[in-house]
């Protein structure tokens, strides 16, 4: 960048700057708050990396139906919940440890996918409005997950092992232990730095993803999504079958997402069979936000930027919160309020630039219709 | 004869058949399972009056084709604001009410201009905008009722003297002042006269707008935003109106909804509280861009019917209470019923 001439420097510094905005609040937020705070840095680096071992999987689930241009996929806690259904049979099982939980994201695909099937479905109902309707659909899966978990299950599906059963004799408890497979996949091959432990596998699980997804990009079917996601008119005139291309998006974030919450749960070491996934769905999006992704674009980079960025923030700003107004409660909720603000920011300047973009494509058609109109009076 | 009931059902909607057919087995069920049936129609009454100004108040941004209000927060927001600030200027009685409406006026006003002319800006997507602006204000309000300097005893914690409580108790201020208003005993049946009294003026207030060359105008906005800019209506301005109407409404809403429920309830508690208002009015028959007050009164009296009738009789007849799963998955149904429609034409 030196080497050019200054006044184009300064024009693209200026254009970075207004592209990245919420990457480089947060980097602001961060460098205020992390001295305030008085954390050590080997302690916030290990907080850093088991975050980003935690969600990153989670998150990546979020890519594929941006590429299909359905905005950030909301559903994707019905995968979440899919994960925790699979969870609850394992430990019922008593299948533990690494056996347990490839089990688990094995018995997680079938849910996973007719859950994305419905899900894919309801939103070919509903296009152009695709988010809302996600966010919806994951409020009403909740109530069948409810239905479910806490009705069905040990009278209808049978549970066998008491210690996950409310004493009633039906219905799961609050909590599931999964001690027994508590950082099962993170400890193999950990790698210690000092106090900073790396969890190698976790990591490596994570970029052979990445590296799936890129790949994914460039098969036939990542390219049908890709023109799907740009105009979905053109992709139908080119041969491309739209909803079943978009429900097949939909489906694989679902599975994914299964696989992501199953990841997320063996590292916590514990299920909250009903609050779990209840907010699962809101800090994704919001970390994918922070990294620089918008509700059309979102590369890998936005992923592993925003986590990196987003849970500095969510460590640090309890803390900070406190030392600043002596209430540890105003940090609590300053990150909260930062997370639902981050998505509403996002949300308006994607709708103000599709807006913008509709003015000239209209104009344009407009006058394209007018040349034909001219052209038919010709003949 | 099969026709006509094919068209009945296709044009009251399958999900509504089942919802009133519900509610009318549960009355039907209740005293043969031996729940107090004038009790339970005493609460199904007393939560309409709690309830249905709220549900009103999504009437005007349908009308103009702003969609459901998922930002209904915002205007509770405002409400509650209204409702903290009276009690701190130290009024009690009745007139904390009245003190409490005239205060949440402004706020109403200005914080609607502001999400009006918000949405003006993102036609087409207002929903989920919507959704998240009522998200983000009610985590600003969280720090903010932490913060800003209340210093009313009976409002702020015990031990720090300061920041508001997450319930505050109305007695002694406005608890039931509109219920007990005029009420009517007729057996073991009590009517909330005043509350009802005020959502039918309010209701009517709505019809006689829409009546008026503005109202007029609002549906108009609504229904071709295009032929009403060309009949020469400012849509704008028009939207603009309608929001702040609605959440106007929703300060007023959550204003009754506490007089009748007899505490304040901060924080976190707005965050939720327009779903079930879109559900109830969907419920109603109103569509993402249709609404009467008719939808209205129907939608309140048989969501909160469902609300309360659930979970007695349901304990009454399996003993367990299935009340919770079962509201979620009738409320948020019927918000994706009305959501998958192709009714609305696509801007």
């Amino acid at each position: 960048m030196s080497k050019r001439p200054q006044q184009s420097a300064g024009k693209s510094i200026l254009t970075f700057l207004r592209n990245n905005t919420v990457p480089l609040m947060f980097i602001l937020i961060c460098a205020v708050c992390i001295p305030i705070s008085g954390f050590s840095p080997e302690y916030l680096l290990n907080e850093i990396i088991t975050r980003l071992g935690r969600n990153a999987f989670l998150i990546l689930s979020l890519l594929i139906p941006i590429m299909a241009g359905m905005g950030l996929n909301f559903g994707m806690t019905l995968g979440a919940m899919a994960g925790e259904l699979a969870l609850i049979f394992v430990s019922d099982w008593q299948i533990w440890g690494i056996p347990g939980v490839i089990l688990a994201m094995i018995v997680s695909i079938p849910i996973s996918v007719v859950l994305g099937l419905i899900c894919g479905k309801i939103l070919n109902m509903a296009k152009g409005r695709e988010m809302i309707t996600s966010y919806i659909i994951s409020f009403f899966i909740n109530g069948v997950y409810q239905l479910i978990v806490l009705y069905l299950m040990g009278s209808l599906i049978p549970i066998a092992h008491g210690s996950i059963k409310l004493p009633r004799g039906y219905g799961i408890r609050n909590t599931v232990s999964l001690l027994n497979m508590r950082q099962c996949i993170d400890n193999l091959l950990a790698i210690r730095i000092g106090t900073v432990k790396i969890p190698a596998l976790t990591i490596l699980i994570i970029i052979f993803m990445c590296l799936l997804i890129v790949w994914f990009r460039r098969t036939k079917l990542g390219q049908d999504m890709r023109a799907v996601g740009q105009d979905m008119q053109v992709a139908r005139d080119a041969g491309i079958k739209v909803e079943r291309t978009r429900i097949i998006s939909i489906v694989i974030s679902t599975v994914l997402a299964g696989f992501g919450m199953i990841l997320y749960l063996q590292n916590i070491g514990n299920l909250s069979t009903y609050s779990a996934h209840s907010q699962v769905g809101m800090f994704c999006i919001a970390a994918l936000l922070v990294g620089g992704a918008s509700v059309d674009r979102a590369s890998i980079g936005n992923v592993f930027l925003g986590v990196i960025l987003f849970h500095t923030m969510f460590i640090v700003a309890p803390q900070a919160g406190a030392k600043i107004t002596g209430d540890s409660m105003i940090g609590e909720y300053f990150r909260v309020f930062v997370s639902y603000g981050v998505i509403t920011m996002a949300l308006i300047m994607y709708e103000m630039k599709k807006r913008r973009q509709k003015g000239t494509t209209g104009e344009l058609l407009a006058l394209a219709q007018k040349e034909e109109e001219k052209h038919e009076q010709q003949a | 004869m099969k026709e006509k009931l094919t068209s009945f059902i296709a044009s009251f909607g399958l999900p509504r058949l089942i919802i009133t057919a519900f509610l009318l087995s549960l009355f039907i069920l209740a005293p043969i399972v031996g729940v107090d049936l004038p009790m339970q129609i005493t609460n199904v009454i007393n939560r309409f009056s709690w309830n249905a100004v709220l549900v009103l108040a999504m009437v005007p941004m349908v009308h103009s084709g702003c969609g459901l209000n998922f930002g209904l927060p915002l205007g509770i927001i405002s409400g509650l604001l209204g409702a903290t600030l009276s009690l701190e200027f130290g009024f009690t009685g009745p007139m904390s009410f009245v003190m409490a409406v005239v205060i949440s006026t402004p706020f109403a006003i200005v914080l609607g201009l502001g999400y009006g002319a918000l949405l003006n800006r993102i036609k087409g997507g207002e929903m989920m905008i919507a959704t998240y602006v009522g998200f983000s204000s009610v985590s600003f309000m969280c720090m903010m009722w932490l913060l800003l300097p209340y210093h009313k005893a009976d409002m702020v914690w015990g031990l720090a003297g300061k920041g508001l409580r997450t319930t505050i108790s109305l007695e002694g201020y406005y608890d039931k002042v509109l219920s007990n208003f005029l009420q009517i005993n007729i057996g073991k049946v009590s009517i909330p006269t005043g509350a009802l009294l005020l959502f039918a003026l309010l209701a009517f207030g709505m019809w006689a707008f829409l009546h008026t060359k503005t109202g007029t105008a609002m549906t108009a906005v609504g229904s071709n935003p295009t032929f009403a800019q060309a009949a020469g209506i400012k849509v704008d301005k028009i939207r603009m109106l309608s929001v702040v109407m609605s959440t106007w409404l929703a300060a007023i809403g959550i204003l009754v909804y506490e007089q009748g429920f007899g505490f304040i309830q901060l924080y976190m508690a707005p965050f939720y509280m327009a779903l079930p208002a879109v559900s109830a009015i969907l419920i109603g028959g109103a569509t993402v861009n249709k609404a009467t007050i008719m939808n209205v009164i129907l939608g309140t009296f048989l969501f909160q019917g469902i609300v309360t009738m659930t979970p007695t009789v349901m304990n009454s007849v399996i003993h367990t209470d299935m009340s919770e799963v079962i509201r979620v998955i009738a409320s948020n149904g019927m918000i994706l019923y009305a959501l998958t429609r192709k009714t609305e034409v696509s801007k």
